[in-house]
C-alpha cells in the first residue's frame, strides 16, 4: 500500500506524458471545431448567380452523379487569396467543377477579385446576408467542401486548402479512389 | 470582451474631455490642482463598478416584441460562438456571431421552441455550439470525471481514517535501565 503511494506521482507523470505525446504526435488539432456536415446530404442550396446574367444556383448543381467542391470566398479575405491558386490548378489540369460562393461580398468586389485572379468556378453564386453560410455551418472563410456525386458531403476544410490537402484527399477524392 | 471595451471608452471619454485630459498642456500652464484630479479619478473607479459587461447584441438587432428578446438572450447566452472558443454569441461581435444571433431571432419570430433553436444550431454546428454540453455517452468523462475522482478520493480518505481508528493505540515500553541512564546524563549535560 505504501509503496503504491509512491508509484503513484510517477504513474501520473507517465500518463501525463503519454498524454503530451499523441497529442503533440497525432496530428490532433485542439483548436478544431470539426463539422457535422461529413457524411450528410449537403445542405440546402439557392442562392443567386455571382456572375450577371447566369442561372441562380440550385440543390440540383450539387446532385450530377459527379464529385463537386463548393468553396466559400470573399474578395476581403486573405487566406482565400492563398489558396486560389490551387482550385485554379484543379480546375484547369483536373477539370474539377468547383462552385464558388462569395460570403459577405459586394457583387462587384468579388467579381473584380475574380477578374484579376483568375475565375476557376463554373458556377459562381452570391451570399451576401450569410444565411446560407450558416445553413452550411459556416464559420468563415475560407471554407471548403467535398461533395459527392449523390450530394453527399464527405469532406469540410475549415480554412485554406493546402498543397497537401490537395494531393493527400482532393485528388483521390476527385478520381473516385476515395469515398 | 470587445462589447465591455468599447463601454469603457464610451464611459470615460466625455470625462476625460471635460477635464482636457489626452490633450497635451504647454508646461508653462500650471498643472490642475492634485485633488480635483484624484477626485475625478476616484468618481471614475467608482462608478466604473457599477458597470455590466456589454453585449455585442445591437439595437439594431433586437425583436420589437420583449418576451421574444428576452428568449433570445436567454439562448443567445449558451450558444457558443464557433469562431472564438469560449464566448457567447452574444458577447461576441464576431460575424458569425451576429449571423447566428440574427437567425435565433428569426427562428422565434417564426414560432419555433427554444428547443427548436437548439437543434437548428446543433444541426449545422454540432455540440460544439452549445456552451453546455449534453449529457451523453461522448461526453460521460466530461460531466462524471470529476464527481467520481472525488468520490475515490474521498472512499480512500474514510478507508484510512477507518484503519488507523481500528488499530489500538500502543502504549510505548518504558525505559529500561541503561536508557535511563542515558536520557539523565543528556539531560544533565
Amino acid at each position: 500500500m505504501r509503496r503504491l503511494l509512491f508509484i503513484l506521482p510517477l504513474l501520473t507523470l507517465a500518463l501525463m506524458a503519454g498524454f503530451f505525446a499523441w497529442s503533440l504526435t497525432s496530428g490532433r488539432d485542439p483548436a478544431s471545431i470539426g463539422s457535422v456536415m461529413v457524411g450528410r446530404p449537403a445542405p440546402k442550396l439557392d442562392l443567386p448567380a455571382l456572375r450577371p446574367g447566369e442561372a441562380p444556383l440550385t440543390d440540383a448543381d450539387l446532385r450530377t452523379g459527379k464529385p463537386v467542391i463548393v468553396n466559400f470566398f470573399a474578395s476581403w479575405c486573405t487566406p482565400c487569396l492563398a489558396e486560389h491558386p490551387l482550385f485554379t490548378r484543379l480546375a484547369e489540369r483536373e477539370g474539377a467543377t468547383i462552385i464558388g460562393i462569395a460570403w459577405k461580398n459586394k457583387r462587384d468586389d468579388a467579381l473584380a477579385w475574380l477578374k484579376k485572379l483568375g475565375d476557376p468556378f463554373k458556377l459562381a453564386g452570391l451570399d451576401l446576408d450569410a444565411r446560407t453560410g450558416l445553413d452550411w455551418g459556416l464559420s468563415g472563410v475560407p471554407e471548403t467542401y467535398l461533395i459527392d456525386g449523390n450530394g453527399i458531403v464527405r469532406r469540410h476544410y475549415r480554412g485554406p486548402i493546402t498543397e497537401r490537402d490537395l494531393t493527400e484527399t482532393i485528388l483521390p477524392f476527385l478520381k473516385g479512389t476515395v469515398k | 470582451m470587445i462589447g465591455s471595451r468599447r463601454l469603457f471608452f464610451m464611459f470615460l471619454s466625455p470625462l476625460g474631455e471635460r477635464s482636457g485630459e489626452g490633450v497635451r498642456r504647454p508646461l508653462t500652464q500650471p498643472l490642475p490642482l492634485a485633488g480635483e484630479r484624484s477626485l475625478k479619478g476616484w468618481l471614475c473607479v467608482f462608478l466604473l463598478l457599477f458597470t455590466l459587461p456589454a453585449l455585442a447584441v445591437e439595437p439594431s438587432e433586437i425583436l420589437p416584441d420583449p418576451a421574444l428578446e428576452s428568449r433570445a438572450r436567454e439562448i443567445g447566452r449558451s450558444l457558443r460562438c464557433v469562431v472564438c472558443q469560449n464566448q457567447s454569441i452574444d458577447d461576441s461581435s464576431a460575424e458569425v456571431a451576429r449571423d447566428m444571433r440574427r437567425a435565433v431571432r428569426e427562428r422565434l419570430t417564426a414560432g419555433d421552441s427554444d428547443r427548436d433553436v437548439f437543434a437548428f444550431m446543433v444541426a449545422r454546428y454540432g455540440d460544439y455550439v452549445l456552451l453546455k454540453p449534453p449529457f451523453k455517452a461522448g461526453t460521460l468523462v466530461l460531466w462524471l470525471g470529476a464527481p467520481l475522482v472525488l468520490l475515490v478520493a474521498g472512499a480512500a480518505l474514510l478507508v484510512a481514517a477507518r484503519r488507523r481508528r481500528a488499530q489500538p493505540i500502543v502504549p510505548p515500553k518504558p525505559l529500561d535501565e541503561e536508557e535511563r541512564r542515558r536520557l539523565d546524563a543528556l539531560l544533565k549535560g
